[in-house]
């Protein structure tokens, strides 16, 4: 729906926060061991639903989206069956809306949630209060048999009685750090301030 | 950005973020549960101090699906006039403690002359003969809806161009996203400037309607006829009005859009009403989803931090 001429820009001008950009400091895995885990991940998820009867993805927009689909492949080419990948946006049902300069993504379910096994994607467990609000946004669809969630990286500073059930990596950190998660790697850095106006931003 | 007061504030960037949010509305709209937590804890005073039931319930619903509270008040047209008393009005609605305030005025500039007022922000629901920009933005979102770019799409806009809100606001937003506009109109439906307005002008809707991707028909206000710019309705249908005859001249792929109420016989055949072309209906629907993208992004944007994960 979203044509070449009115694609977004991510960063928002309705936005007061301030911008910041990140500065890689060490790698911690690389595109194979992020592979590496993803199969594993896949593994522990197939052993403890009894194989993928009733089970979909969902990915936490926006580092979770590719996280849930690699892990839908990974899946898929274990089990030899199609795995039902969706994502979610919880912005709107975040505690802490203020501020943020992100636009929202489209959620999209395509799918019933009620009675089946979903397992929440993301690629950095932090605060934990993102995977609040996607338990909040995934609940108005329906009444899942359970709930589950699968990280990349768990870095710790839990502000919420939330823990995940499947981890590629558990990784110590301090607040002021920051952590980068894709499938080509994990890398620890900093964040950056940017100037005023300046309408950069990566995640 | 506090306020939303003209399409010109929001610029060509502003707009399609505003496409961008409204895109995740649309798919809220389609939950079995259309409704998110969003504003919860907001509260929008919608003040119309002129009639309005299109709009005013577009922006209440968009209100009520971000979980706002929505704040009525209706202004007795005859007893709110005067700047002193809009001004205590607005004073004593932001006592009660409000976020944002829809306002309707009909007068030109009420809206920037109470964002001055007010903390709360301010979103324009049509002030005067000057601006309406949540109108334009839904027609934005309709023609986007069809996967329409707007580069070099041909727009015509019908009817009296000098006393529509609409059609200044929907001049300004096509064109900042590269839109030819034409005008169609009898001269004295023009507004003198026109030609500062980065459109075309035509007098003659029969030689237009081959060339137009997208016609664009205003209301005919009744309430205009006492000043003899048209002689008679019925004329000004023979002249303007899309008979079925004229429907046919329009490419198959052509959209016909009304920001309502339609006056079926005056700037429309009964006939055309039912046109496949016509996406009347889906601009109220694409209202709803507009105006929450908007409530959203101006209120969401005040506050504390955000942290990163």
């Amino acid at each position: 729906m979203v044509d070449a001429e009115l694609r977004r820009p991510r960063a928002s001008r309705f936005g007061r926060g301030e911008m910041t950009r990140f500065v890689p400091h060490t790698t911690v895995l690389t595109a194979d061991d992020v592979a590496r885990a993803l199969k594993r991940m896949a593994h522990e998820i197939i052993e403890r639903n009894s194989g993928l009867d009733d089970l979909v993805l969902i990915g936490l927009e926006r580092g979770g989206v590719p996280i849930a689909q690699a892990l839908g492949e990974a899946l898929s080419s274990i089990e030899n069956v199609d795995v039902e990948v969706g994502s979610v946006d919880a912005s709107f049902h975040r505690d802490d809306i203020s501020t943020t300069h992100i636009l929202p993504e489209v959620t999209r379910i395509p799918f019933s949630v009620t009675d089946k096994h979903v397992v929440l994607c993301d690629d950095v467990l932090f605060t934990g209060r993102t995977v609040r609000a996607a338990l909040d946004a995934v609940t108005d669809f329906g009444r899942p048999k359970t709930i589950q969630l699968a990280v990349v990286v768990d870095r710790g500073h839990r502000e919420l009685p939330i823990r995940p059930d499947y981890i590629g990596k558990n990784l110590p950190t301090s607040r002021n750090e920051s952590v980068r998660v894709s499938l080509d790697g994990v890398e620890l850095g900093s964040r950056e301030v940017l100037e005023q106006g300046t309408r950069e931003s990566d995640q | 950005m506090k306020d939303l007061l003209t399409i010109a504030d929001l610029g060509a960037d502003g707009i399609h973020e505003i496409m961008h949010a409204a895109d995740s509305f649309a798919e809220v709209c389609q939950r079995p549960i259309p409704k998110v937590p969003a504003l919860r804890g907001k509260t929008i005073a919608s003040m119309f101090f002129e009639d309005s039931t299109r709009t005013r319930t577009s922006f209440e619903t968009a209100a009520k699906r971000l979980s706002a509270d929505v704040m009525n008040f209706s202004a007795s047209s005859s007893s709110v006039n005067k700047g002193e008393s809009l001004r205590d009005t607005v004073e004593t609605i932001e006592a009660m403690g409000v976020d944002a305030i829809i306002v309707r005025h009909r007068s030109s500039g009420a809206p920037q002359q109470i964002s001055r007022w007010a903390n709360a922000s301010v979103i324009n629901a049509g002030d005067g003969w000057h601006a309406h920009p949540t109108q334009s933005l839904l027609d934005v979102y309709t023609i986007r809806e069809e996967g329409r770019s707007f580069e070099g799409l041909r727009i015509a806009i019908v009817g009296d161009i000098s006393h529509s809100r609409v059609a200044r606001s929907n001049i300004e937003a096509f064109t900042l996203l590269g839109a030819e506009v034409t005008l169609v109109a009898p001269p004295t439906l023009l507004p003198p400037y026109v030609e500062t307005l980065g459109a075309k002008v035509s007098h003659d809707i029969d030689t237009v309607l081959a060339n137009t991707d997208v016609l664009y028909l205003l209301r005919m206000q009744n309430e205009r006829m006492d000043q003899a710019l048209v002689p008679s309705l019925g004329e000004y249908h023979r002249a303007f009005g899309l008979t079925p005859d004229r429907a046919r001249k329009l490419a198959d792929s052509a959209l016909i859009m009304h920001p309502g109420p339609m006056n079926r016989g005056i700037e429309i055949s009964p006939e055309v009403v039912d046109d496949p072309r016509v996406r009347v209906l889906n601009q109220v629907t694409n209202g709803v989803i507009v105006r929450m993208a908007v409530l959203y992004l101006v209120l969401s944007t005040a506050g504390a931090d955000r942290s990163d994960a």
